[in-house]
């Protein structure tokens, strides 16, 4: 009779070793290296909106032109705000990870709020673009920008999600250090939704638009 | 990964390799600090007049740094497995390669 063969992964009692990379075939965290694969590909996404923004941003048409409409004092505060965020998430986790959950619910909590703030001024710029005769399809450039930004802040909306779901589990009691990975991998996410925004605001806001 | 009979050196390392030894609080905000000054020194070529062929450079620099510090600090590429930074850096070259080829296919390099 054959030998059994000896298992591939650890049985289901070691998963949370596994979620830390002890015994995957790497000896990495598989679910760490999904979302870097993941955010690997982001990279394309968001590298196809923003070439078809630089594209398209000289047609205006009869419509406002990109360099009449930026409020870029504005932008600026919004990217200062996201950029903080950053800060805020990367504390959230590094409180869980020495055992202070207290301060992780307020730096997650935080980084929900700036994310929010950073929403809530992306909502008022396209507001006021729409009342400046800035619609979606007024010009290709319009198309663009709003896909491009639009897109953005659906990510920026989903990390808004991701951290409120964080917070809920803390508040239930399972988000203790041991699962500090998952507080992680949301980090990347959020961090990643950061780096594209400083992209964005350079490329798209910063570096001198067309004008009518 | 650390066991008893390790010593606290060792156990040190073995966590580093492991990508568990992450910067202090103290270390990320300075981070920060720096991310805010260049931010602030990106939003300040818009209230100063500056030819293109000056202004377009200096503002990819800094925004190339912003993207690599995120990257490096708060992300952890610095002190976590050579294969993430590899995977990412695969997608972002990719990325550079296909667009850069399609920019260049719709002229946006002399049309602007």
């Amino acid at each position: 009779m054959r030998p059994p063969r000896p298992l591939r992964r650890p049985p289901l009692a070691d998963t949370a070793a596994v979620s830390h990379g002890h015994g995957t075939g790497t000896g990495l965290s598989d679910n760490k290296l999904l979302m870097w694969v993941f955010l690997g590909s982001e990279c394309l996404l968001f590298g196809g909106l923003i070439s078809t923004y630089l594209i398209y941003r000289s047609r205006f048409g009869d419509g406002p032109a990109p360099g009449d409409i930026f409020d870029i004092p504005f932008t600026s505060v919004s990217s200062f705000v996201l950029l903080m965020s950053s800060l805020t998430m990367v504390l959230a986790l590094s409180a869980l990870q020495r055992g202070d959950i207290r301060n992780n619910r307020i730096w997650l909590l935080t980084t929900a709020l700036l994310g929010s703030l950073f929403i809530g001024g992306q909502v008022y710029e396209f507001t006021t673009f729409v009342r400046e005769g800035l619609g979606y399809s007024t010009s290709p450039f319009s198309s663009a920008f709003f896909t491009l930004t639009g897109f953005h802040g659906v990510h920026v909306s989903l990390g808004i999600l991701m951290l409120m779901s964080l917070l809920i589990s803390s508040l239930r009691g399972t988000l203790t250090t041991e699962r500090s990975e998952t507080v992680e991998i949301v980090g990347l996410y959020w961090h990643f939704v950061d780096v594209v925004w400083i992209f964005i605001f350079t490329v798209i806001y910063l570096v001198p638009s067309p004008t009518s | 990964m650390s066991t008893a009979t390790e010593s606290p050196v060792e156990s040190h390392e073995a966590a580093h390799e492991e990508g568990h030894d992450h910067p202090s609080d103290r270390r990320y905000i300075q981070v920060a600090v720096i991310l805010a000054i260049v931010t602030a020194l990106e939003v300040g070529t818009y209230f100063v007049h500056m030819p293109g062929e000056v202004l377009i450079p200096m503002l990819m620099a800094m925004m190339i740094y912003k993207f690599f510090y995120v990257a490096a600090w708060f992300m952890h590429l610095r002190f976590d497995s050579p294969l993430f930074t590899k995977f990412f850096v695969s997608g972002l070259v990719l990325a550079t390669i296909v667009y850069g080829i399609t920019l260049t296919v719709f002229e946006f390099w002399h049309k602007g």
